[in-house]
């Protein structure tokens, strides 16, 4: 059974400069307890596509369930059974971690004590017990993802989307976000949606992927198979396997976007 | 849920109107400054209407006080929707609703606390008027000020700027203080003056006010002034509620 589905979802922005079709018709299928890669270059659609999924912006065509809720007639559903992490995450500075953990656990309708606990635990589990009481602004990047994403995981949601979770992290930042990924699966059967540039990260992390380019499914399959589809062989780079389906590198996300 | 979400938005907000005390006593400054180095010139002149000078100024510059403060209110959610606070709470189950009423109300609370300040100083500057009035006032200038506030969040969501909207607001809230007789009565001026100032919805709002300022409760502009401002928030809820169930669409 899939925990999400999608059947031709499509979106297009109405500019002052005509249409802009960000996302032309997305077919997939997400299994539960699966880590979903979602790959494609800069402007391929995945943002709009996690937007959407989740409730944030309406499709233009298509249509799509996620956790048994379908995306247009109960988006309530959506929300409570989806976590969220934006691309460019979603805090006030000007007020303390614990406030924003508390106040994430209260707009999911926790009681006071319950968001309170909520808070400790969620600080608990993303190595945030030291900074609760520290101003957002005071966060270095990647405490500040830490931080995003204990929000996103506050009503323990079935699935869980992450818009580039490890853009700007150092290594050892990222291995730990891996493995809570990982952890998060293993031990609450969560599902994760994410989109990432870094192609080792999609290799090591993803049980299959799926490439996106100009707003429609170009491969999907497991690493291995589409190494070994387009690639040319199993040995071959992720990073070759990503050019020959898009025939563009992914834009590594140290350098400044090549304009496609 | 929805009386839940919006006490939640409510307190949020409030919390945060309460971090930044000096902006909370800068509101009142211009209102003020109105009072101390205006409101004398007026002392002796010949205003028509009933009561003293200060009756008939100090609805204007609440009326002033509630346009400025709760136009310019959407500047927040331009900068919270920068730093993604928004769609972070639109994902969530959160009322859509409460999201809005949560920040008016807040609005609506900072208003009547820099109004009652304003009225304070006005009393010490000599101003004389019944309490009913006073507090008749508060509840006129306290709807305008929610839905001006529903408004500018209403247009906030919908610009991607703050340079497209700080532009568009100075342009609509610039005439409506000038048209709406804010400082002077428009029956001083040339009968044009006073004809389009009836095509302003805060005209009503300040002849209503001065009425009960000088404690006549049952007259036609008492009547006009609730029929506006009664339809004045009723659209501008039904605007906000609009734009926010829809928004980032
Ligand atoms: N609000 C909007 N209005 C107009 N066009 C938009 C809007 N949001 C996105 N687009 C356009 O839609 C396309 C897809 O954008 P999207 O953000 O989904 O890409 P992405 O795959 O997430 O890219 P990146 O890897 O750079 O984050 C782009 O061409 C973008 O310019
Ligand atoms: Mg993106």
């Amino acid at each position: 059974m899939a925990i999400i589905s999608t059947a031709g979802l499509a979106r297009t922005f109405q500019t002052k400069r005509g249409p802009v079709e960000a996302v032309s018709g997305i077919d997939l299928a997400v299994h539960e307890g699966e880590i979903l890669g979602f790959l494609g270059p800069n402007g391929a659609g995945k943002t709009t596509t996690l937007r959407m999924l989740t409730t944030l912006l309406a499709p233009s065509g298509g249509a799509a369930t996620v956790a048994g809720h379908d995306l247009a007639t109960d988006p309530g559903g959506v929300r409570r059974a989806c976590g969220y992490v934006a691309q460019s995450g979603g805090v006030d500075t000007q007020i303390t971690v614990r406030e924003e953990l508390v106040t994430q656990g209260r707009l999911y309708r926790l009681d006071r004590a319950r968001a309170a606990e909520r808070a400790e635990e969620l600080a608990r589990d993303l190595d945030l017990t030291e900074l609760l009481d520290r101003k957002c602004a005071a966060l270095s990047g990647g405490q500040r993802r830490r931080l995003d994403i204990a929000m996103a995981l506050t009503h323990r949601p079935k699935v869980l989307f992450l818009d580039e979770p490890t853009t700007g992290l150092d290594p050892r930042s990222r291995a730990g976000l891996w493995d809570l990924v990982r952890r998060l699966r293993d031990e609450h059967g969560t599902t994760v949606f994410l989109t990432t540039h870094y192609l080792d990260e999609a290799d090591a992390l993803a049980d299959r992927l799926v490439v996106v380019d100009r707003g429609v499914v170009v491969a999907e399959g497991t690493p291995a198979a589409l190494k070994l589809e387009y690639g040319g062989s199993a040995d071959a780079s992720l990073q070759d396997t990503f050019l020959a389906i898009t025939g563009r590198g992914a834009t590594p996300a140290d350098t400044a976007p090549v304009a496609v | 849920m929805l009386f839940h979400d919006t006490a939640l938005i409510y307190g949020r907000y409030l919390r945060q109107s309460l971090r930044s005390r000096f902006a909370l006593l800068f509101g009142v400054l211009m209102p003020l400054l109105y009072l101390l180095f205006f409101g004398p010139l007026l002392t002796d002149l010949p205003l028509g209407g009933k009561g003293s000078s200060w009756q008939l100024l100090v609805p204007g510059l609440l009326l002033q006080l509630g346009l400025f403060g709760a136009s310019f209110a959407g500047f927040t959610i331009i900068i919270e929707k920068g730093q993604g606070v928004v769609e972070r709470m639109r994902v969530t189950p959160v009322s859509r609703l409460a999201l809005l009423l949560g920040r008016v109300l807040r609005d609506a609370t900072v208003f009547v606390f820099q109004a009652v300040l304003l009225v304070l100083a006005a009393v010490v500057m000599g101003l004389r008027a019944p309490l009913a009035g006073v507090l008749i006032g508060f509840v006129f200038v306290a709807l305008l000020t929610a839905s001006l506030a529903a408004l500018s969040y209403a247009l906030a969501m919908r610009v991607e700027t703050p340079q497209g909207f700080g532009p568009t607001i100075n342009a609509l809230t610039m005439p409506s203080m000038l048209l709406s007789g804010l400082m002077l009565p428009m029956t001083l001026g040339p009968a044009w003056l006073d004809v389009l100032s009836h095509l302003m919805p805060f005209r009503y709002l300040v002849d209503a006010v001065r009425d009960a300022y000088v404690g006549s409760y049952a007259t036609a502009h008492m009547l006009y002034g609730s029929i506006v401002a009664v339809a004045l928030t009723i659209l501008a809820v039904t605007v906000g509620t609009r734009v926010f169930r829809t928004a980032g669409a």
